[in-house]
């Protein structure tokens, strides 16, 4: 039965929990490494980013109030889910990174711990960066950490599964949601996380991914007031410096780029957690 | 689409009452009458209307024009409070932000009213004192309208005592749908009555109402009966104010004014939450109605959310970036 008609996959955005189009009805041409065409993917406007972060604002309240170790569970989910479509992913990244299968697999393996990393930080972070603070009075000091807000995240432009899962994990893991603009060249392994993020327990607007040129929505995103902190893991050297100073704008925290993409493999440590993390500290009278 | 009528046709003579605008002199002289004449009224194509609103709702409205329809659109805001666990206090913060709604611009206009319940309509008067900001009273037993007359006129009269410039008066829904319509026709004419000076706006609560042919009929009642504004819901109701609805309320004061010379206002209240919104509806008064309607004289938003995205997106004309829900007040 060789006649029959694939069902091609129309790739979208996924935003606010559901798969919309571009509300510009643009979309742009996708080609796998040997510049072979893949698919059309939704290019998403500076409109679908300001739809973004109300999306994200909106589920702040309940991601962020949930209890650390309920946002792990969710998180360790994501890493079940992925699990299963494995081998999907496995497609998508060796097309889109012209690696080969073996080592596109062990990409997507790497990408799948990365969740599991992440999930088990949740619930330990109030007690690795808080403190009981020592103080010549009275009364305790606390400091625990807390999410920054809602944090814009310009993916990596070339690991397209592995970075973008090592920048986005810390994000939500430390209680923020985010606004995500994928790589721009290598765009399918997003949408497809999108899916499973989708499936898998986190609520709508926590996770928003679009797909376009973090050239034309990045500033937008770097402007906007009501984003709290921008990740410019995925800007080129002359606009991440742009982004940067309208940034300043608002006093966003702003996580700088390094000079060249880092290799995601390597063991993150803290480095991504804290930047998306602010201190309270709080006074407690002792006694009565 | 113009549906002005010969009420001659209908009726054929007979006694006038005086009250009404000439050519419907005496469409109310009994209940069969008036129920005659309402239900003569042109039938609404339901879905031509939602074709309309649908296709003006499209039209792409960018920069001064857009400008333009921000501010106007302020300076039409009803602000409301209507909740039971309103105090003196939440007034006058409303009262407050509907003189300076964006404290951080001195150009951005003043709203057109604040609208309270009754008893708080003189709190609402005194922290209003020479703005030339309307106070506007919900009365007649708002929402529900469920309430002898006598209680409804002393509600009316109590809040105008108050100070209030406007009364939103409710109609009554039951004999409007059992068509009594001569009954709701006399409440509304002693109402505006006990009004005195005040502006009347009344309450068609169309989404009690059904269907459009409903509120083309309850428009053109409202407007014989003296109303001086048809306003579409309590915003207690859902659906609450619609883009159809207004469309045939508009067509309404349209006909009602070539028909008579008198001029009605229109305000949609409930669920217009967003600039968008908004945009849409000016569109369609002036498309419907025209021009004459694009003030807060005769076109009202009764809103109390819309006013905050009215103002971010007045920031981000302002500054170049988007704004967020921090920069405006929480009220």
């Amino acid at each position: 039965m060789s006649d029959r008609l694939p069902v091609r996959k129309t790739y979208k955005l996924y935003l606010g929990g559901a798969f919309p189009r571009s509300e510009s009805g643009r979309t742009y041409e996708v080609h796998d490494a040997k510049g072979h065409f893949v698919a059309n993917a939704a290019w998403a406007s500076r409109k679908d980013g300001r739809d973004a972060v109300v999306a994200a604002r909106g589920a702040f309240a309940k991601w962020s109030g949930a209890t650390a170790y309920n946002r792990g569970q969710v998180l360790y989910r994501v890493a079940e889910v992925m699990e299963g479509r494995a081998a999907q992913f496995t497609e998508e990244v060796a097309a889109g990174e012209g690696l080969s299968t073996g080592r596109a697999r062990a990409a997507v393996d790497a990408a799948i711990d990365r969740w599991v990393w992440y999930a088990g930080w949740t619930d330990k972070l109030a007690a690795v960066l808080g403190s009981t603070n020592p103080v010549a009075g009275p009364y305790f000091g606390f400091s625990v950490p807390e999410p920054t807000g809602v944090v814009a995240v310009l993916a990596p432009q070339r690991s397209s599964l592995l970075g973008l899962v090592s920048v986005l994990a810390p994000v939500l893991a430390a209680g923020n949601t985010a606004v995500v603009v994928s790589s721009k060249e290598r765009p399918l392994p997003a949408i497809t996380l999108g899916e499973v993020l989708a499936t898998s327990d986190v609520p709508g607007g926590v996770v928003n991914l679009l797909t376009g040129d973090a050239a034309e929505i990045g500033p937008w995103l770097a402007e906007h007031a009501d984003v709290d902190a921008i990740d410019l893991a995925g800007a080129p050297a002359p606009l991440a410096m742009e982004l940067e100073r309208s940034a300043a704008g608002t006093v966003k925290r702003v996580l700088r780029a390094p000079a060249d993409e880092p290799d995601w493999s390597a063991d993150p440590g803290l480095s991504r957690l804290r930047p998306f993390l602010e201190t309270k500290s709080v006074w407690h009278p002792i006694g009565v | 689409m113009t549906h002005v009528l010969d009420p001659s046709a209908l009726t054929g003579g007979g006694s006038l009452t005086g009250a009404l605008p000439d050519p419907f002199a005496d469409v109310t002289r009994s209940n069969d009458a008036f129920r005659a004449f309402l239900h003569g009224l042109p039938g609404v194509d339901q879905v031509g209307a939602q074709a309309r609103v649908t296709q003006l709702g499209t039209r792409s409205i960018k920069s001064t024009a857009k400008a333009w329809a921000i501010d106007t659109a302020i300076s039409m805001v009803d602000l409301t409070t209507l909740e039971g666990s309103d105090t003196p206090g939440k007034v006058r913060s409303l009262a407050a932000k509907a003189r300076r709604p964006d404290p951080e611009d001195p150009s951005c206009p003043a709203v057109a009213a604040v609208c309270v319940y009754g008893d708080l309509a003189g709190v609402a008067k005194e922290a209003l004192a020479g703005t030339g900001i309307n106070v506007a009273a919900v009365a007649t037993a708002f929402p529900s309208g469920r309430a002898s007359r006598e209680v409804k006129l002393a509600d009316v009269r109590d809040a105008v005592a108050d100070g209030a410039d406007e009364i939103d008066m409710v109609i009554d829904r039951g004999a409007f749908l059992t068509g009594r319509y001569l009954d709701v026709f006399e409440e509304i004419v002693a109402v505006k009555e006990a009004c005195g000076p005040a502006h009347l706006k009344v309450i068609l609560e169309t989404g009690e109402l059904v269907t459009l042919d409903a509120v083309r009929r309850a428009s053109w009642l409202a407007m014989l009966a003296g109303g001086d504004f048809i306003k579409t819901s309590t915003g207690k109701v859902s659906p609450a104010a619609t883009l159809p609805v207004c469309l045939v309320m508009l067509e309404a004061v349209r006909d009602f004014r070539a028909a008579t010379g008198r001029q009605v206002g229109v305000k949609p209240a409930g669920g217009i939450r967003t600039t968008k919104d908004a945009v849409k509806h000016l569109v369609l008064v002036n498309e419907t109605a025209g021009a004459d309607w694009l003030t807060p004289d005769w076109f009202r938003f009764g809103a109390s959310s819309l006013l905050n995205d009215l103002l971010l997106q007045r920031q981000k004309l302002r500054t170049g970036h988007y704004s967020g829900p921090d920069h405006v007040s929480v009220d």
